[in-house]
C-alpha cells in the first residue's frame, strides 16, 4: 500500500468502536477502503459485521472514533443531510427489508423515487436492472409471495438500481443455494467491474473465496484480527 | 417529486387502508353535518327574526289629553326625528271599530261601555328595522315626547326571544366546537395508526434516502383529502335533509306563514369545505408533530 493511497480513500474508519449497553459489536476499528475495492468482511456469528455496514450507511452511532465517507466526517452530518448520504450507497439488507405491500417493481422503484428521477427514466432502469437479475416475470409480484431465493435478488436489484458508488451488502448470499449465490455475487461483481465501491459481509468465506478476488476483512468479538487479499 | 405521484401514493394508501379512511371521512362528515346544520338554522333563524321586525312597524299610544287638532305638530316632531317612513293616525273611535269587529261575539259588552277607554294612536314604520338595536333605540326617542304615552314594537317578547335566541347560538357554537375537536382528534388518530401501520415502509424509505418531507407528503394529501371528501360529503347529506324536510314544510305550512327558507349560501358551503380541508391537514400535522418528535 503506498502512502498517498489513503488520501483518496472512500471510506476510512479511525478507531471505530460501538458499544450496545456493555456489549463491544466493534471494538477500536480503523481501516481504509479504496474507491473500486471489493471488501469482504468474514467473521463468525456476532463479530459485528453487520454493525460496521450500519455504521457505515448511519443506521447506527459510532460510540466512540471517526468514519469519513470521501472526506466527509459521518459525525457532522446533519438530519437534513442525512439522506443524500444515504442515495450514495446500495445496500442490501441481511433481512432484505423489503415493502410487503409493494410489488417488486414498487420495491425496486423507490429508490429512484426518493431521488427524484424522472418517471419515464425510472420505468425503464427499473426493468432493465429487473431483467438483469432475472426478477422481470415477478415485478408485479408481492414480496411475500416470493422465494427466500427471489427477494434477495430483489434486494439486490433494489441496491444497484440508483447506480450508488458505494454498495453495502449483508449475508447477501445467506438464504442461497450454491448457484443462486453464485448469480448474486456475479451480478455485484459486474458493478464492481463498473467501478463500484463494494462490501459484502458474511459469514461463508469458503464460498467467497471460490468466487471472489478483493481484500478481506476479519472481523472477531468486533475486532479487525486480519486483513489479507484474496486471489 | 411532482404533486400528482403524491396524489397517486396517497390515493394508493387510501385504498389499502380503506376502511380506516371511510371511517375517518364518514366522522369527519357527520360533525361537518352537524356544524353546518347549525349554521343553516342560524343563517335561516335570523333572516326570519328579521323578517318578523320587517317593517319596523311600532305603535304609538298617545295620552288621554291628546287631541286630534294636535295631530299635525306630533307629525311634524316625529318627522324631525327621521327614520320614519309612513304614518297613520288611527283615532281611538277607530280603535274601538276595530277591536268590535275583531271580537263581534262580544258586543254586547262594548255596549255597556260609557266612554271609548282606547287611547288615540299613531302606526308607524320605521326606515331601518334590520337593527334590533337601533329600532329599541329609536323608540325610546319617540317614546321622550311630549303627548306620546307609550311605544310598543314588540320589545318585550322579541327582546326576550333574541336573548334566548342568542344564548341558543353561544351553545351552537360550542357545539360546533366540540364536533369540530371531535373531528380533528379521530384524523389525528387515524394519521397516527396510518403511520404506525406502514412504520416497516417508513424505516425503508429512509434507508433508501427518502428526505423527511417525501415521507410526510403523502400523509398531508391524505388528510388534505378526507378533510374535503368529508366536507363535502356532510354538505350533500345536509342537502339532501334539506330539500326532503324544507319541500315538506312548505307543503304542510306554506298556507299559514310565510316561511323563507333557504340553503346555506354559497359562500358558507365554501367555507364549510375549506374548513373541513384544513381540519384534515391540521390533523395530519399535529399527529406527525406528535410522532416524529
Ligand atoms: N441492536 C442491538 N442491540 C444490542 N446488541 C446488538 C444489537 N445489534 C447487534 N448487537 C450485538 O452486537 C454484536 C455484533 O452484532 P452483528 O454486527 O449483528 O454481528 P454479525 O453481523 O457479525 O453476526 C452481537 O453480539 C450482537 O448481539
Ligand atoms: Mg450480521
Amino acid at each position: 500500500m503506498n502512502l498517498d493511497s489513503s488520501k483518496q480513500a472512500i471510506i476510512r474508519l479511525f478507531n471505530v468502536t460501538k458499544r450496545y449497553g456493555a456489549k463491544l459489536a466493534l471494538n477500536d476499528v480503523s481501516v481504509d477502503i479504496q474507491p473500486g475495492e471489493f471488501i469482504f468482511i468474514s467473521g463468525p456469528s456476532g463479530a459485528g459485521k453487520s454493525t460496521l455496514l450500519k455504521v457505515l450507511y448511519l443506521a447506527e452511532k459510532v460510540s466512540e472514533g471517526q468514519i469519513l465517507i470521501n472526506g466527509m466526517n459521518l459525525a457532522r452530518i446533519s438530519a437534513s443531510k442525512l439522506p443524500r448520504l444515504r442515495r450514495r450507497f446500495g445496500m442490501v439488507f441481511q433481512d432484505f427489508k423489503l415493502i410487503p405491500g409493494r410489488t417488486v417493481y414498487e420495491n425496486v422503484a423507490l429508490v429512484l423515487e426518493v431521488a427524484g428521477e424522472k418517471p419515464s427514466y425510472i420505468r425503464k432502469k427499473v426493468m432493465h436492472v429487473l431483467r438483469t437479475t432475472g426478477m422481470e416475470k415477478k415485478a408485479n409480484a408481492l414480496p411475500p409471495t416470493l422465494s427466500g431465493g427471489e427477494q434477495q435478488r430483489v434486494a439486490v436489484a433494489r441496491a444497484v438500481v440508483g447506480d450508488p458508488d458505494i454498495i453495502l451488502a449483508d449475508e447477501p448470499t445467506g438464504s442461497l443455494d450454491q448457484a443462486s449465490a453464485r448469480l448474486v455475487l456475479d451480478f455485484l461483481m459486474a458493478y464492481h467491474q463498473k467501478g463500484a465501491t463494494i462490501l459484502v459481509a458474511s459469514h461463508n468465506l469458503h464460498l467467497m473465496e471460490s468466487m471472489v478476488r478483493g481484500r478481506n476483512i476479519v472481523l472477531d468479538q468486533g475486532q479487525l484480527v486480519k486483513t489479507s487479499t484474496m486471489l | 417529486m411532482p404533486m400528482t405521484r403524491y396524489i397517486k401514493k396517497a390515493l394508493a394508501d387510501i385504498r389499502s387502508n380503506r376502511f380506516l379512511n371511510l371511517i375517518t371521512i364518514v366522522t369527519i362528515s357527520l360533525s361537518i353535518l352537524v356544524v353546518s346544520l347549525f349554521l343553516l338554522f342560524f343563517e335561516n333563524a335570523s333572516r326570519v327574526i328579521e323578517g318578523w321586525n320587517q317593517g319596523g312597524r311600532a305603535m304609538i299610544y298617545l295620552e288621554s289629553a291628546f287631541s286630534p287638532e294636535m295631530l299635525p305638530d306630533l307629525e311634524a316632531r316625529i318627522n324631525s326625528l327621521g327614520e320614519v317612513d309612513e304614518m297613520q293616525f288611527i283615532p281611538k273611535s277607530r280603535a274601538l271599530e276595530r277591536l268590535k269587529s275583531e271580537m263581534s261575539s262580544h258586543t254586547g259588552f262594548f255596549d255597556t261601555l260609557k266612554q271609548n277607554p282606547l287611547p288615540h294612536a299613531l302606526e308607524i314604520r320605521m326606515k331601518t328595522h334590520g337593527d334590533f338595536q337601533k329600532v329599541a333605540a329609536f323608540a325610546k326617542k319617540i317614546g321622550a315626547l311630549d303627548m306620546v304615552e307609550s311605544v310598543e314594537y314588540g320589545q318585550g317578547w322579541l327582546a326576550r326571544f333574541l336573548k334566548i335566541f342568542s344564548l341558543f347560538r353561544i351553545t351552537g357554537y360550542a357545539m360546533c366546537g366540540l364536533f369540530l375537536l371531535i373531528a380533528l382528534f379521530i384524523t389525528a388518530n387515524t394519521v397516527r395508526l396510518a403511520f404506525y401501520s406502514r412504520r416497516l415502509e417508513i424505516e425503508i424509505m429512509r434507508l433508501v434516502g427518502a428526505t423527511e418531507a417525501f415521507i410526510k407528503t403523502p400523509f398531508y394529501v391524505e388528510g388534505l383529502f378526507q378533510g374535503f371528501l368529508g366536507g363535502l360529503l356532510g354538505l350533500l347529506i345536509l342537502l339532501a335533509a334539506f330539500f326532503t324536510v324544507s319541500s315538506g314544510i312548505s307543503q304542510n305550512l306554506s298556507a299559514y306563514v310565510y316561511l323563507d327558507i333557504r340553503f346555506l349560501s354559497v359562500k358558507a358551503m365554501g367555507l364549510i369545505i375549506l374548513a373541513s380541508t384544513f381540519l384534515g391537514w391540521f390533523g395530519c400535522y399535529l399527529s406527525l408533530k406528535q410522532i416524529l418528535k
